[in-house]
């Protein structure tokens, strides 16, 4: 299957009267890591946010645009908002693992898209756990509560759960913000290792975190795309002018 | 005055002998349905105030009425379980009148509660649901309701207190002064503890006799409440171990 990877055309929000984002137009290449990067309340959050439609649950929200992913917009009306969750997983800042088992915690998305099939979900179960590095460490336990995990194998568990419905995309909001620098590097290691089978997304605040790992970066300023580019061109030589100061550290 | 055959035998000699046991089973009967007409009815309830209702004025008049109904004095209760139930609905003086009511007076409690305890479930559980494509219904079902259980259990436990003592209620809907034998249907009247000690401390004609019975059957009375909350407790318990957060 040829994937477009995702693109986002004339994408506005608003909040109340807030325009929260501002006419944004760029495309996401398919199986690279995108980092968005900007200073806190540039809307970088929000941006993600709408690319799995979480923010349709706020009220006093409009948006307009378009966010094509795999040839349809998915603001579309016959948008199953489920299915399209399912191809778009979300991994949060603080991990949030649902207070049940590690199994019932990554078996949760496969329960909902109604696979009962037990020794099918063992499988998924497993290669997702694999797939997230955690496997070695609670292939033993699959039904201790997933609350006994440290906070790294917790944000690890969260990937495993948004992999188990097999995303073609997965968003990833400052996913490290809460973690120790050890757990972090290994989530760090982890997305690269993830972009031979998704597209990723990840909203960040540590500049370095995005250097290192991204392979293209979006630069977002009070709700305007300012920049977006590779990430070596957008580091080394910045375009404009707003890029060069804050990635300098003069705002932000 | 505490005995073995006293727990297990029905009064005697015009209720100056013999044991409690009829009223033993009638107060676990009256207790055990009140909670189970009271817990599914509070539950959804909370579930569709939290979860459902939008600001209206329909939902302000319902917060009212429920806040209202925890402060209506239990004789009350008894009068509107009289005329809905036992004469309206035809159910007659029995074991179903009488935990119907005594489910309306708890229903407040079990409402709060589980309210509160649907407010507490982390906002990132309902995201961490949403965003793996879950519907509003599945988050409630699989995720909400799990989580709030053991807040909802606490509710369930203060009100068993509440039902299995309460008198006033159960006065004129299901309890009666003497029956030898145990109820057979949930449409038979029934001895109750609490009614029990009242009437044995007001109608009794010995009380040389009626008296420690009546004390007795307090006892009684207190140590069934702690069983049930025991056992709801070590439930809740075992709940709770399993999900700290």
């Amino acid at each position: 299957m040829v994937k477009n990877g995702l693109k986002v055309e004339k994408l506005n929000l608003w909040f109340a009267d807030k325009h929260i984002l501002k006419d944004i137009s760029f495309s996401i290449p398919d199986k690279k890591i995108t980092a968005v990067i900007g200073p806190s309340g540039c809307g970088k959050t929000t941006l993600l946010r709408c690319f799995n439609r979480m923010n349709d649950m706020a009220d006093n929200l409009r948006i307009k645009g378009k966010i094509i992913l795999d040839d349809y917009n998915i603001y579309e009306e016959k948008v199953e908002l489920s299915s399209l969750r399912m191809k778009v997983g979300m991994v949060f800042q603080k991990p949030n693992p649902f207070p049940k088992s590690i199994y019932e915690n990554v078996a949760f998305g496969l329960h909902i898209k109604g696979i009962k099939d037990r020794s099918k979900v063992l499988g998924i179960i497993e290669k997702s756990l694999k797939d997230a590095w955690l496997w070695e460490e609670v292939k033993d336990r699959l039904s201790s509560s997933a609350m006994e995990l440290s906070g790294g194998q917790q944000q690890r568990l969260c990937i495993a759960r948004a992999l188990a419905t097999n995303p073609e995309v997965i968003l990833f909001d400052e996913p490290t913000s809460a973690l120790d620098p050890q757990a972090t590097a290994k989530i760090e290691e982890l997305i690269v290792e993830l972009k031979n089978s998704v597209t990723v997304v990840q909203v960040t605040h540590n500049i370095g975190q995005a250097a290192r790992i991204s392979d293209y970066t979006a630069f977002l300023y009070l709700g305007e795309l300012v920049e977006f580019g590779t990430t070596e061109k957008l580091f080394t030589v910045p375009q404009d002018k707003r890029t060069e100061e804050y990635l300098e550290g003069k705002f932000g | 005055m505490i005995s073995f055959s006293f727990l297990t035998e029905p009064p005697k000699e015009g209720m100056t002998k013999g044991g409690i046991f009829p009223a033993i089973i009638g107060t676990l009967y009256l207790t055990i349905l009140s909670v189970l007409f009271a817990f599914p009815i509070g539950v959804l309830s909370a579930i569709y105030l939290i979860e459902y209702a939008k600001e209206s004025i329909l939902v302000t008049i319902i917060r009212t009425a429920i806040g209202t109904l925890a402060g209506v004095p239990s004789i009350i209760f008894g009068l509107f379980g009289l005329a809905i139930f036992v004469i309206t609905f035809g159910f007659g003086v029995s074991i179903l009148s009488g935990s119907l009511t005594l489910g309306i007076m708890i229903l407040p409690v079990i409402i709060k509660a589980s309210e509160e305890a649907i407010k507490a479930v982390p906002k990132s559980f309902r995201e961490a649901s949403y965003a793996l494509g879950a519907t509003k219904r599945q988050t409630i079902l699989k995720v909400i309701i799990p989580t709030a259980m053991p807040g909802i259990m606490t509710g369930a436990i203060m009100s068993i207190g509440r039902a299995a003592g309460e008198t006033a209620p159960i006065l004129f809907t299901a309890a009666t002064f003497y029956t030898r034998r145990l109820p057979k249907s949930i449409f038979d009247e029934v001895m109750a503890l609490p009614y029990h000690i009242y009437a044995l401390m007001t109608e009794g004609t010995s009380p040389e006799y009626q008296v420690p019975i009546a004390y007795g059957t307090a006892v009684v009375l207190l140590g069934l409440v702690l069983i049930i909350s025991s056992v709801s407790i070590i439930i809740r318990y075992r709940m709770r171990r399993k999900k700290k957060w």
